[in-house]
């Protein structure tokens, strides 16, 4: 039996109504280690801040490993970190993290991807979410992240690195559309 | 070296495209350029998983979290989530979000002229059975009007989020009622071109559910992205 997944509608205006009581800005939670902040806004063609929507982060511990059956990685698991947020963002379009910073996961082969969040993003006016990673900066391991090498165009493959705002803050803007426009990925 | 089994990849027409300019607010918010492709790696094939321990005594009964009673036509949305290949999917959260019986969202930026209920908010959420069942009371929903083009009103909808296994069969959609005169004028309902897929948004009318003298039912069953057959090689 092969069924037709069911089609994608937007979350429309109101998504607040169904989806902030899950709210879970604190990524790091009580789990042991160094925090950081991530923060950035999101804007459309015209460079106006999205004001309506959400941020959704997946992300591997600092050991490199995601807490999910599916990673069967010999790495250590600290119960207490999951690796899930969810931020709507705010009049100003802007959404903040705190988190642990992840590990290198594997990758395709025996290829190793430098450390990432990967993101989806919902708002009125997306019929589906958008797929996009945050990679961080001074990251020697970019270099050879698979991903980030799908991404011919070295300006546009910069869009999804954050930037160094002190220690332990970073901050990564959104493009939806045009110049400087976000890498979005189908996958 | 970590074998991953990726999703399967949509059939075309299946899914909205990011860009449909019927429904205007996509012309500013749609990227421009096209997506790239990426395969399947650890990252995709995880995801959140949410246990039952977060869904709370009335969550998934909205006629039971005021003071009193909703107004509005009582009814039971009911059905199974499934993969492609037609697997329940257990264990997975589902939230929900809708407007009133008349038409009006419990949200500040509604400002439709329309009673609120103060019995009614209009959020709930369950987590699958172990058979990838779920089961919300609610009221019927109203049609409301928007800005979209002259005189443009949304079918009769409730709003539905889900997860399933791993990041990629994340899936926000809207249920629709059989029968609805408004569906062929609505832009977000037709943005799913093919029409096998775009009727699969709406629910039927179920009598088996439907409890007497209180509650009509509807069935809505979801499907969300199986996995390939194979594992991918790139
Ligand atoms: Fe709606």
């Amino acid at each position: 039996m092969k069924l037709i997944p069911t089609g994608s509608q937007t979350v429309g205006p109101y998504l607040h109504v169904g989806l902030t009581w899950l709210t879970t800005q604190d990524i790091a939670g009580t789990a042991g280690g160094r925090r950081i902040r991530i923060s950035g806004r999101i804007t459309d063609a015209d460079g106006v801040a999205v004001p309506d929507a959400l941020v959704e982060v997946w992300q591997a511990n600092p050991q490199g490993k995601y807490a999910h059956p599916a990673d069967k990685q010999d790495k250590p698991v600290d119960s207490a970190f999951k690796g899930w947020g969810r931020c709507p963002t705010d009049k100003d379009g802007v959404f903040e993290f705190t988190t642990l910073k992840p590990g290198a996961v594997p990758g395709p082969g025996n290829s190793l991807q430098a450390p990432h969040l990967a993101v989806t993003i919902f708002m009125r006016g997306q019929l589906k979410h958008l797929f996009t990673r945050m990679y961080f900066p001074d990251e020697a391991a970019n270099a050879d992240d698979p991903i980030l090498n799908f991404v011919d165009d070295k300006a546009r493959r910069d869009t999804l690195i954050a930037r160094k705002d002190g220690e332990g803050r970073y901050s990564w803007d959104v493009v939806l559309q045009g110049r400087n426009e976000t890498v979005f990925f189908d996958c | 070296m970590v074998d991953v089994i990726g999703y399967r990849r949509e059939a075309p027409g299946t899914q909205p495209a990011h860009l449909f300019p019927g429904y205007a607010s996509t012309v500013k918010r749609a990227p421009s350029q096209s997506l790239i492709k990426i395969p399947h790696t650890l990252t995709e094939v995880t995801g959140p998983l949410f246990g039952h321990d977060r869904i709370g005594p009335n969550d998934a009964d909205l006629t039971k979290q005021g003071k009193g009673e909703p107004i509005g036509e009582r009814m039971i949305l009911s059905g199974r989530v499934l993969d492609e290949d037609g697997k329940p999917v257990p264990d997975t959260l589902v939230e929900l979000w809708q407007c009133n019986s008349a038409g009006r969202y419990h949200h500040p930026v509604d400002q439709h002229n329309a009673p609120l209920d103060p019995n009614f908010t209009g959020a709930g959420r369950i987590v699958t059975n172990g058979k990838g069942e779920y089961r919300f009371v609610t009221i019927r929903p109203g049609e409301y009007p928007w800005r979209n083009h002259y005189n443009a009103w949304r079918p009769a909808h409730i709003h539905l989020s889900l997860f399933g296994p791993a990041y990629v069969t994340r899936l926000v959609t809207q249920m629709y009622f059989p029968g609805d005169p408004l569906l062929p004028l609505d832009p977000i309902f037709n943005s799913v071109a093919d029409a096998v897929a775009r009727d699969r948004l709406i629910s039927s009318f179920d009598i088996e559910t439907t409890i007497p003298e209180q509650a009509l039912g509807y069935k809505f069953d979801i499907v969300l992205r199986g996995r390939a057959a194979t594992p991918m090689v790139d």
